[in-house]
């Protein structure tokens, strides 16, 4: 077979091939820029695993005379989760309609409810939580605000893209038979995304739980307070117990929740 | 009386879908909207009850004209149309009594619709009309676990509990079994006897609608191409429906053939599990 008949094939032409090299330089100069500004030394890493050893010395056994003392604190940080993410799912559901294209009111709803996603989520909660401490004062009130407010954002825009898929033929239907546009939502739609409210809520409360437990860093209330002390009073064995009690609370909040959304249809 | 005037719909697409079209409903006749795929039955009525914005025309429903109703005038009629659809749209997650009783919300409050509270003749009438639909003790299963059959009679009980004055059915039986289709349109027919109300069914089966039918709507590409009683539905007219040939005079029929279709109903209405044209995918 002649050199004139053979096909050659190239994936890119030489233009995109020049241009993948650029990026990739480009990625790598990126990279090193901040590598060097960071002034980052590897030399810890040869001392890392000496002080890791030396840090779980310190921590164990853990301090399981301290126990008593941090019940009462976990099972606040539970129920901060559980009341914001109440509040979050009930004022998420009005946002969640104004941010549905297809039940949204108008233009100036519809920018409003995607604002609110927008903010509430962009924020973090320790963010979110210092503000609240400011207004309302260290404790279990701030941390719950916080909560509340940085799930709305989330619940909303999930739930908002539940109703942008539901089946309009049965609100239809519904509305054939005139019903009200409120009765429509309670009736038609509000059936259709029931599943979702219930599994975002334990979803979310899942989370909350995790995000509860540091609120305390900030004087927001929960197990974090006392997590925030031990540290900083080198307590290093009343840490390592209330790390185990949080990763256990965790674990069972995730079971619960993954228990709830395998039911719920 | 259901009178709808020189009815056009344009889509936003420049689509002509309906070119003016007028006729009239009355009585308690069963009338059945025949044609193609893409004619316009189902936009004309939808352009009944506004689902779909009807473009230019009048409908007028007891003397009153709908088209230029305000949003809550427009609920209010509504409540006088009953409606059934070919996918039935019945809300999923609801039970049977939920999605019927929905028929009832134009006369509730929103709170009482989110508590589901209706007033006791309201529940008392969907228990019977469940019976009489053939979905007794049912009231309480989920749509979604019924079968079409059984979804299409909650919708048609959904609609009667309105005590509409009109019935209309957008292809009632496209998704069912022609055994099940049958029991549907002996169900819709009795409904227009003992209601005494008219029915409006798009169809696109004809040996269905002709079966059933006092009166057939022809429709084709936008217009009105025939009316007139069923027995009038010759070869002829049937290609002018299907084909677009070009129609005769308009056939204008008297009253005769009404008796003659209606013992046709009495017979296959009482539809059991004996009668002949039961056919052997039996869903329902």
């Amino acid at each position: 077979m002649s050199i004139e008949t053979q096909k050659s094939w190239k994936r890119f032409d030489r233009r995109a091939t020049l241009t993948r090299y650029l990026i990739g330089l480009i990625s790598l100069a990126v990279v090193v820029a901040s590598w060097r500004y960071l002034a980052m030394d590897l030399q810890y890493f040869a001392s890392a695993p000496a002080e890791i050893a030396d840090l779980f010395e310190r921590s164990y056994p853990p301090a399981w005379s301290t126990a008593p003392g941090i019940v009462a604190p976990m099972i606040e940080t539970i129920h901060i989760a559980v009341v914001g993410t109440i509040v979050a799912v009930i004022l998420s559901i009005p946002v969640a309609f104004i941010t549905a294209e297809n039940t949204t009111p108008n233009n100036y709803t519809y920018a409003l409810g995607k604002l609110i996603v927008t903010v509430t989520r962009s924020v973090h909660i320790i963010i979110w939580a210092l503000i609240f401490v400011v207004m309302f004062g260290p404790g279990a009130f701030a941390g719950t605000v916080a909560i509340a407010v940085r799930s709305i954002g989330f619940c909303g825009k999930l739930l908002g893209e539940e109703i942008e898929e539901i089946d309009f033929n049965q609100v239809e239907a519904v509305s054939a038979a005139g019903a009200t546009k409120i009765q429509q939502m309670i009736y038609g739609i509000f059936p259709q995304i029931m599943p979702a409210v219930v599994g975002l809520s334990v979803y979310r409360w899942d989370i909350n739980v995790r995000g509860a437990t540091i609120l305390g860093f900030v004087g927001a209330g929960g197990i974090g307070v006392q997590l925030f002390n031990a540290i900083n009073a080198f307590q290093w064995r009343a840490v390592s117990l209330i790390i185990l009690a949080i990763l256990l609370v965790v674990f069972a909040s995730e079971g619960i929740s993954a228990y709830a959304r395998a039911k719920v249809r | 009386m259901l009178e709808v005037t020189n009815l056009r719909k344009v889509y936003p697409t420049g689509d002509e879908a309906l070119k003016g079209i007028t006729t009239t409903v009355d009585g308690n006749e069963i009338v059945s909207m025949i044609g193609p795929s893409g004619a316009g039955k189902s936009t004309f009525i939808r352009c009944i009850n506004r689902l779909t914005e009807p473009t230019e025309g009048e409908v007028t429903l007891d003397g009153q004209e709908l088209t230029r109703l305000s949003k809550t005038d427009l609920r209010k009629v509504r409540r006088d149309i009953g409606m059934v659809f070919q996918e039935y749209n019945l809300v999923e997650r609801l039970s049977v009594m939920e999605n019927v009783l929905s028929g009832r919300l134009g006369y509730v409050s929103n709170w009482a619709a989110f508590r589901r509270n209706f007033p006791q003749e309201d529940v008392e009438r969907a228990f019977e009309i469940l019976e009489t639909v053939g979905l007794g003790g049912m009231e309480n299963k989920r749509a979604d676990e019924l079968s079409g059959g059984q979804r299409q009679r909650v919708g048609i009980a959904r609609a009667v509990i309105q005590e509409p004055k009109i019935l209309l059915a957008d292809e009632p039986t496209s998704s069912l079994d022609p055994d099940t289709s049958h029991a549907v349109m002996d169900l819709l027919t009795d409904i227009a006897e003992t209601e005494n109300i008219p029915v409006l069914i798009n169809i696109h089966e004809v040996p269905l609608a002709v079966e059933y039918a006092d009166r057939i709507l022809g429709l084709h590409n936008g217009e009105l191409v025939f009316d007139g009683k069923t027995t009038a539905l010759d070869d002829h007219a049937k290609d002018v429906i299907y084909r677009g040939a070009v129609p005769e005079t308009a056939t204008q029929v008297g009253a005769t053939t009404r008796s003659e279709t209606r013992a046709t109903d009495s017979t296959t209405a009482t539809a059991t599990p004996s009668t002949p044209h039961r056919a052997a995918t039996g869903e329902d």
